[in-house]
């Protein structure tokens, strides 16, 4: 069993699992964004044909979900267990929208950094034979995390610079097995599990400058276990840094002498055009790094133009209790490491 | 060990303070200035106008208040309140506009969760402290008002 861990924190994957099949939906603003010709499908409006937001985002949940089985010609049955997560209260998108699966499920919340969390447990439950095929799905709604971390929809306030735009929509991807083929495969070979790292930030409409140095922790404990440069990779591609938090993880890293500024780039400030969409320092939320992966990583991997990437999504870890409480923002950042190959 | 953290946390926040972008105060007080005036000066004019239609004063000015609590309900019904207060800022919100957006926001936002633990206890969820804190204020001017009275001050 040991032999699988390397160094401190990280996981090397003894039979690396493959990444078979996958999907990303989201609301129309994503789909108005830049890598909006991407998706699987963009919804027509916001509620997805339900009659809440909460309802609306477990609509998508259970429609990637759906789609990547059926991209991937993969019967749910075949599906061992599920790992997936929100940012609701108690979890809520997942539960209501993975109940009619009738799959096994565990339910995770590492914040915006879920997805990274999920695929790094699905990739163990595979690679230790605990399943053969099992998914891994994330998503978040502009209007139900609006409505659990900050006020009303229609309530006009001024949104900081600093703020970020929660992304609507859902990723899943469906991790199983690795048989060869012959054609090019995307497989997950190692992760690094994040540790919670709390720079004292109280400012949550600040959220960059509250995960970045989780990020700076999660790349480092990598490199340092297995001693390979960030070289070794096309891209370093966080979850939901932003604008101000990239600029934070690039200095930080700087500071240890390690330059990730010509690989690094963030989902979050690839999956909106600032300039005409208003949305400040970025995308953010569990579906932003979801949807980036499925939509724009995982293509971009198979199509041969990147090999190896160290996908890491980040997450800020607080409720409108701890905020109020006046506790920090401390951060957490899942890497993970996919490798496109034959 | 504590206090080298605390150092360290401190140097991490000025070094956040330094990259993170804002707002520029001058630039938003003056659209605050200009928009919560204009605001101000259609009321003034409502005012004046009901008044010429030969409304006695406190009647019109009740009137007024009205149609700008109205106004800005239907405004926040139709979602065009945020673009507003994107601008406005402070101009939008100080007046008696901001009052009635912020509750007609939580009413719309929480009808999902009933007429009681909904709407009922939500309503006013953003106006609450404004309403709970003004009554306080206005009972401790109040009572020194009626001391001074009393005391022949005033």
């Amino acid at each position: 069993m040991k032999q699988q861990r390397i160094g401190k924190r990280t996981i090397r994957f003894r039979c690396p699992p493959s990444i078979l099949a996958w999907s990303g939906i989201v609301g129309q603003k994503e789909g108005e964004g830049p890598l909006g010709s991407c998706f699987d499908r963009v919804g027509q409006d916001a509620m997805f044909g339900e009659k809440t937001w909460e309802a609306a985002e477990s609509a998508m949940q259970k429609e990637a979900i759906e789609t990547a089985l059926k991209k991937g010609n993969i019967r749910k049955e075949d599906i061992d267990c599920i790992f997936a997560g929100d940012l609701l209260g108690q979890l809520i998108a997942t539960s209501f929208g993975l109940a009619d699966f009738s799959i096994p499920l565990f339910g995770v919340y590492g914040a915006c950094s879920t997805m990274g969390e999920s695929m790094g447990l699905a990739a163990m439950a595979v690679d230790g034979g605990y399943a053969q095929k099992a998914a891994a799905v994330t998503s978040s709604h502009f209007a139900s995390a609006e409505k659990t971390f900050r006020f009303p929809l229609d309530y006009g306030n001024q949104r900081p610079l600093s703020a970020t735009w929660t992304v609507t929509g859902s990723g899943a991807v469906i991790i199983g097995e690795y048989h060869p083929s012959g054609q090019r495969q995307v497989r997950i070979t190692a992760m690094t599990a994040g540790r919670i790292v709390d720079y004292g930030i109280k400012d949550s409409m600040n959220m960059g400058a509250c995960m970045a140095p989780a990020a700076a922790d999660t790349l480092t404990a990598y490199l340092n276990d297995t001693g390979e440069d960030a070289e070794s990779f096309d891209k370093i591609i966080t979850g939901d840094l932003g604008y101000i938090g990239q600029k934070i993880l690039i200095d930080l890293m700087r500071k240890k002498n390690i330059d990730i500024s010509l690989q690094h780039t963030d989902c979050g400030i690839e999956i909106y055009d600032k300039e005409t969409q208003d949305t400040h320092a970025g995308g953010s939320g569990c579906g932003c790094s979801a949807v980036t992966l499925t939509s724009w990583i995982l293509p971009r991997m198979l199509s041969g133009e990147w090999r190896r990437v160290f996908f890491m999504p980040t997450g800020a870890l607080l409720s409108p209790i701890s905020f109020n409480e006046g506790q920090s923002v401390p951060g957490i950042a899942h890497g993970i490491v996919l490798e496109a190959g034959v | 060990m504590e206090e080298k953290k605390k150092n360290a946390q401190k140097a991490y926040q000025a070094y956040v303070d330094q990259v993170t972008p804002k707002h520029s105060c001058l630039k938003n007080s003056l659209y605050a200035f200009i928009s919560g005036g204009l605001i101000c000066a259609t009321g003034q004019g409502l005012l004046n106008f009901f008044e010429y239609m030969g409304v006695p004063h406190d009647i019109a000015s009740n009137y007024m208040t009205l149609l700008l609590i109205l106004t800005s309900v239907i405004l926040t019904g139709f979602n065009l309140t945020t673009p507003i207060a994107k601008f406005a800022g402070a101009g939008f919100l100080v007046p008696i506009t901001g009052f009635a957006n912020s509750v007609t926001a939580c009413a719309i936002e929480y009808k999902k969760e009933g007429q009681v633990f909904g709407v009922g206890s939500k309503i006013f969820t953003i106006a609450g402290p404004v309403i709970l804190y003004g009554i306080v204020t206005s009972a401790f001017f109040g009572t020194i008002f009626y001391l001074l009275l009393l005391t022949g001050w005033v």
